[in-house]
């Protein structure tokens, strides 16, 4: 089976129609893998007898899941029993989880076929996958560029056909911004749609996980399954779970797309404008009302976010100190040196900015000045919210400022990098629902998102709103010449 | 309005101080190239000063109806000994082991 960029319902129709095993599914996969590795580098470590060994598992149920023997890419961060997990961290060298994360459970009991350990920034620290301990994951669309991160190794597994879909998480764009740089689709559920329980903790307030995929049927798909309260996550919430399908393929007549003047200013470019305005006269075209609105603290969103995502970091990370699981540094004087030996050897450096950052601004004396403003700030931004969606029933925005920058571009200046994900992050600030879907290339043919945001739990309607625009567009379709 | 505001830069003492209380070691040749990139990103921050936010509620977290969590104290299945010890970089018995923290006198 060569690589012919199958989306869930092709690969599943694949299988059934040559009546493939699990085991031929996960062999196939794993070649596939195995040559397009050389270009993308999508996953930091891969263990290709673990895959076979799920697949035989797998052959061992019967086929009634939703996901039966469909291969997903499982970020680095998410833990898979018994299945490296590692963060691309050193610091968790080794680490093999006694136990399945939610979305694991969940994605098993509809047969998935798991392929842990996609590629992703240290920690989930970045906007680029540069900063992971395995080196970087290429963009399939221009092997000279960044995928975008972090979960850069989930979207790039998706976009060069290596898997059919992926579970990557979001704090501040890490799944929307990467799948705007490849042209893929990239969801980040509300806050508390999905359990965290069993994801590495970076920022526990804004982390979300969030399916990544080629369409949005295939989105809905994914989201239907690892959505739903958890009791292990206690800030999961107890919310209907829609079967979100069936908003797909409906009209979108009379829906207000609400359009915030404050994401068309300063550092976007110019084609990214024009391809996202493109887009919202398609679905305007299409029966959608245009109401123009404004969300006045869209500029606050990075700094606010560089206060809070590093302060609940850097104590998130004060767990890794080499006494319970993953790296321990071998040369220490007394037990305090080896915390510290531990931890200096083990974080990168983009890892170790954060947490002394967060450290700075929780310390003592500034805690007021810069924590508590920063939550503070995080209301106004929320109250944006609410009130644009008195006038609207979605917002619609370019996902990324820019299209995929080149690899090493901005690794020396990390305001620069952080930049990247100005639109993405409030989002995160307010809890809301948002995705990022294809609508058009650069240029260079490097494809360009337009994301959709929503009220809390109204992931329908990005569905539904997705759904009509990939049915007049033909943006999803597009992949990259890889070959 | 135009009045010129001070922009927030830390000095090397602040980031050794952090770098302790963060259990992390920065390298001498490393130091000046943290100050000066927490510099810019805190004095970039100082933007968020424009704002009056003295009326204004902090947001913890954005689920404004959840309070306190509770569930009923059940005895439970939970991870063996084995399975918890199983990523220690060093154990005895079924326990984690570190260096020793007391000296004999």
């Amino acid at each position: 089976m060569k690589n012919t960029f199958f989306n869930l319902n092709e690969y599943e129709k694949m299988l059934k129609e040559q009546g493939l095993s699990a085991c031929a599914s996960a062999e196939s996969t794993v070649s596939r893998i195995t040559e397009l590795e050389k270009k993308v580098h999508a996953f930091g470590h891969f263990e290709p007898e673990e895959i076979k060994k799920r697949a035989e598992l797998l052959d061992g149920t019967d086929k009634n899941g939703c996901l039966w023997g469909l291969p997903v890419a499982i970020k680095d961060n998410i833990c898979i029993k018994d299945g490296l997990t590692t963060c691309a961290s050193r610091i968790l060298k080794g680490f093999r989880p006694p136990y399945n994360a939610t979305v694991i459970e969940k994605l098993n009991s509809e047969g998935a076929l798991l392929l842990g350990g996609a590629n992703m920034d240290e920690f989930a620290f970045g906007s680029s996958c540069e900063t992971s301990y395995y080196g970087p994951t290429r963009n399939p669309w221009d092997l000279e560029r960044i995928p975008g991160g972090s979960s850069g190794g989930s979207v790039s597994a998706v976009s060069s056909g290596e898997v059919v879909a992926a579970l990557g998480s979001d704090t501040g764009g890490s799944i929307r911004q990467p799948a705007s740089l490849c042209g893929v689709v990239g969801m980040k559920p509300s806050y508390g749609r999905v359990s965290r329980y069993g994801l590495l903790a970076f920022a526990s307030s804004l982390d979300q996980i969030g399916p990544i995929t080629r369409n949005i049927a295939d989105c809905a798909r994914l989201l239907e399954v690892i959505s739903g309260y958890d009791e292990k996550d206690s800030t999961s919430v107890n919310e209907k779970v829609p079967v979100f399908s069936d908003f797909l393929d409906q009209d979108i007549k009379g829906l207000k797309i609400g359009i915030p003047k404050e994401y068309f200013l300063e550092g976007i470019d110019p084609i990214v404008k024009e391809k996202v305005w493109d887009a919202v006269n398609m679905l305007k075209t299409a029966g959608a009302e245009i109401v123009e609105i404004s969300l006045p603290h869209t500029k606050y969103a990075v700094s606010t976010y560089y206060i809070i995502g590093p302060a609940e970091a850097s104590s998130n990370l004060a767990r890794y100190d080499g006494v319970h699981y993953g790296f321990r540094s071998d040369k220490f004087n007394d037990l305090i040196d080896m915390y510290m030996q531990t931890r200096t050897d083990g974080f990168g450096e983009e890892a170790k900015r954060r947490i002394l950052l967060g450290t700075y601004s929780l310390s003592s004396g500034y805690y007021d000045a810069y924590y508590l403003k920063a939550q503070k700030v995080r209301t106004l931004i929320s109250q944006d919210f609410h009130e644009a969606f008195e006038k609207c029933d979605c917002i619609v925005t370019p996902t990324s400022p820019t299209t995929a920058f080149k690899i090493g571009e901005r690794m020396d200046d990390p305001l620069h990098m952080y930049l990247s994900d100005v639109f993405t992050i409030p989002a995160n600030l307010a809890g809301l629902p948002a995705v990022s879907i294809p609508c058009g290339q650069d240029d260079d043919k490097l494809p360009i998102g337009l994301q959709l945001m929503a009220p809390m739990f109204r992931e329908d309607l990005l569905i539904k709103t997705a759904s009509c625009f990939e049915n007049i567009s033909e943006f999803s379709k597009l992949t990259p010449g890889l070959v | 309005m135009n009045k010129e505001v001070k922009k927030t830069t830390i000095s090397k003492e602040d980031v050794l101080y952090v770098s302790r209380l963060s259990r992390l070691k920065i390298d001498d040749s490393k130091i000046d190239q943290f100050q000066a990139q927490m510099s810019n990103i805190l004095g970039y921050i100082d933007q968020l000063n424009e704002l009056n936010t003295e009326s204004i509620l902090p947001t913890s977290h954005v689920l404004s109806s959840m309070k306190n969590v509770f569930r009923e104290d059940k005895l439970k299945e939970s991870l063996s000994p084995d399975e918890a010890l199983q990523n220690a970089p060093e154990r005895e018995n079924n326990f984690f082991k570190v260096t020793r923290i007391i000296q004999d006198s």
